[in-house]
């Protein structure tokens, strides 16, 4: 079983609706599959950070680092047609859900053959196609967005459900608070992670919020949890009860995932308003340490948890080859994409023709 | 005399004014402890304490209300949005409520607060970190509207903002940051309000402009030199309330004009400016109103992209020469 990526899994052309937590038929499967997301986004991530460094990279890079069980524990689980709407620090979010490296990086070196085409950098793109709702800056503002196309897929008569994250300072915006209102009143199949990293850029957590993040979910009529965020077994088994729960027309369910923002806020920030024995502590709780050494004490040998496999290595070397050589798009272009012009109205088609109408959506 | 950048020059408006007025406040997200995310509040933690420089939430709509209610109760805030494309974030508490206050309370209260921040392109921010969006609020009532284009002008109608009794929202070019610097005088001095400036004086054409355009019209003016063009420069410095005098007066000596701006060209400001010498200087007019602005696009990232969205100084002059052929 092929469990690198769940971009080559689907081009398999297997049964597309199937999670690469379900294509993993045993727990070691499941392990060895995580704990490959894992290193490929922090490859990936780490790539760019450099790329960024030799200044390749022109726009802001939010880096996920220490941060990736986060992404690769609520997507790995998911299937095709569950949507994601990952915000900045999500980029890793994108590969897992099955965007190509070689596409991630088009988009933040602005090319041509990247998702937006240039028009952005990133994580303001997406692909509906795979269930990928990109974000703009506006913190949060992607969050009614998850609940409306949660509705939709329902209406359509689907069980689809949308992980929408969130860092825990944009939970002080009111696209936040009013998100979560209408997915309570509708019982929304939305799943709503809020990675808790300490810092909203240098604001520490006791001036964002006056009680823990969690509990603003259950305001809004949803169960809601705080878990250990750099536990990437946690997050996986956490966000799989919440994505059943919603599937099954129970609602969403806020799940808060303590973790830490090992770099600044971005690439331009230093970070010095915190403690360097604050990051050190949060270092040994690094979460593919955490992984890795739960493995080996579980069968696993060293052998077989490579870092990273020479195969994550080559398709993100290949991916900077693609997006290097993919020529920037020309000037003109940047009248383009504004508007759809194309004739008649756009009719919904299930990519699942034979997919049978959810028995609780029978009114 | 001292030199200082753009940025210098509102740092030491905002800290002066502080000193010298204690019910001047500054509130707005990173402001504090970090000294907000382009350093404009460096150091003002320290100086003035947690009380008067405050770390919001992220919470653009609470900061500009926030904001609000101290002004109507006596104080003089000055909100920071962290980039001005934020702003839309906090639009409704500024259009529906700063803006309307004195006029539903009859003219008995007044609403002395800045909204201030980092605005504009052509520093590769994309989408939601390049946007020049003064045009929205100059449609509003109750807002004045500054933008200035040099670091004495933007420490003076600093001053200026701060001290107005009006909501006052202040976009500073973030290209001009750091690029700018200049030398100013120490002693304190505010620009008014409202009142336009000659950036440099000609006879042939007019090119009204604000902003970061400012200076590539300049660089315009003296390329057109060279086709013996005696250019007049107009900086506004003020959008909302607008220097009419000085615009009219320009228009009625040499005849001709033009209109700069990095706001996309639909719906600009330039619109605006155009129909009031249509509709109060059409004698003196010898050719049409021009234009330039950006494309009607949202500011793209990538580089040729943005470049090709945002006015330069070619297309300045070739505007210019065809106007003064036409
Ligand atoms: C509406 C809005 N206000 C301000 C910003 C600027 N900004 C970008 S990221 C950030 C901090 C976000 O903190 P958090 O939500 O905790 O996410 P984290 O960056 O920690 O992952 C801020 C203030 C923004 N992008 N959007
Ligand atoms: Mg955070």
């Amino acid at each position: 079983m092929d469990v690198k990526t769940n971009a080559s899994r689907r081009k398999g052309g297997a049964d597309e609706r199937v999670s690469g937590g379900e294509a993993a038929q045993s727990r070691r499967e499941l392990l060895a599959g995580l704990y490959y997301q894992l290193w490929r986004v922090r490859h990936f991530e780490d790539s760019v950070a450099r790329l960024n460094k030799q200044g390749k990279i022109l726009g802001g890079v939010y880096s996920g680092r220490g941060q990736e069980a986060i992404v690769v524990g609520t997507v790995f689980g998911l299937r095709r047609d569950d949507m994601i709407a990952p915000v900045h620090r999500d980029i890793g979010a994108f590969l897992v859900k099955g965007m190509s490296a070689r596409l991630v990086m088009a988009q933040i070196m602005a090319r041509e053959s990247a998702p937006s085409r240039g028009k952005d950098s990133w994580t303001h793109t997406g692909d509906i196609e795979i269930g990928i709702i990109g974000s703009t800056s506006m913190l949060a503002s992607s969050m009614p967005i998850a609940v409306g196309a949660g509705l939709a897929a329902r209406m359509q008569g689907m069980d689809s459900v949308v992980v929408s994250f969130f860092g825990e300072g944009s939970t002080a915006r009111g696209d936040f608070h009013e998100a979560l209102n209408f997915a309570g009143i509708h019982k929304a199949p939305c799943v709503w992670v809020c990675e808790n990293n300490q810092y909203a850029y240098s604001t520490p957590t006791h001036l964002e919020s006056p009680v823990p993040f969690y509990k603003r979910g259950e305001a809004y009529g949803m169960p809601s949890l705080a878990i250990d965020g750099n536990d990437v077994l946690t997050v996986y088994e956490t966000t799989m009860q919440a994505v059943e729960r919603a599937r099954r027309g129970e609602g969403g369910t806020v799940i808060e995932c303590v973790t830490y923002r090992m770099e600044g806020h971005s690439e331009a920030d230093q970070a010095t308003y915190r403690d360097r024995a604050e990051v050190e502590e949060w270092r040994k709780k690094d979460p593919i340490l955490r992984l890795r050494s739960h493995m080996l004490a579980n069968g696993f040998t060293e052998e077989e948890l490579p870092e990273p496999a020479p195969s994550i290595i080559d398709e993100v070397r290949d991916a900077i080859d693609w997006a290097t050589r993919s020529p920037l798009p020309d000037g003109r272009q940047a009248v383009e994409d504004i508007y759809d012009e194309s004739a008649g109205v756009t009719h919904w088609a299930s990519p699942y023709p034979n997919y049978v109408r959810i028995p609780w959506l029978g009114r | 005399m001292h030199e200082v950048t753009f940025l210098g020059a509102i740092r030491e408006a905002i800290g002066e004014e502080m000193r010298r007025d204690p019910s001047v406040f500054v509130l707005g997200e990173d402001v504090g402890v970090y000294g907000g995310a382009f350093k404009v509040t460096d150091g003002f933690y320290k100086e003035f304490g947690a009380q008067r420089v405050i770390d919001t939430p992220i919470s653009e709509s609470a900061i500009v209300g926030v904001a609000i209610g101290a002004a109507i109760k006596g104080m003089r805030p000055i909100a920071e949005m962290q980039f001005m494309d934020f702003i839309s974030c906090g639009f409704d508490q500024i259009v529906n409520e700063a803006a309307t206050y004195r006029y539903r309370y009859g003219g008995n209260l007044s609403v002395p607060m800045v909204v201030r921040g980092p605005s504009g392109g052509n520093v590769h921010g994309g989408l939601f970190h390049s946007q020049s969006r003064e045009a929205w609020f100059t449609q509003v009532a109750g807002l004045k509207v500054v933008m200035p284009a040099t670091a004495y002008d933007a420490k003076g109608l600093l001053k200026a903002s701060i001290r107005d009794n009006n909501p006052v929202i202040f976009f500073e070019h973030k290209y001009l940051y750091r690029r700018v610097k200049e030398t100013i005088p120490d002693d304190d001095y505010i620009v008014p309000l409202g009142k336009a400036r000659i950036a440099s004086e000609g006879t042939d054409l007019t090119i009204i402009t604000w902003g970061a355009m400012v200076q590539h019209c300049l660089s315009a003016a003296e390329l057109l030199e060279e086709d013996a063009l005696n250019v007049e420069v107009i900086d506004l410095r003020t959008l909302l309330p607008l220097d009419k005098t000085t615009i009219l007066e320009s228009v009625k000596k040499t005849n001709r004009a033009m209109i700069v701006y990095e706001a996309p060209r639909t719906g600009g400001y330039g619109g605006e400016i155009a129909a009031i010498l249509a509709e109060e200087a059409f004698e003196y007019l010898d050719a049409p109103v021009v234009r330039v602005a950006s494309v009607d696009a949202h500011v793209p990232f990538s580089p040729p992209l943005e470049k090709y969205y945002l006015p330069n100084v070619t297309d300045i002059v070739e505007s210019a020469r065809k106007l003064a052929k036409y």
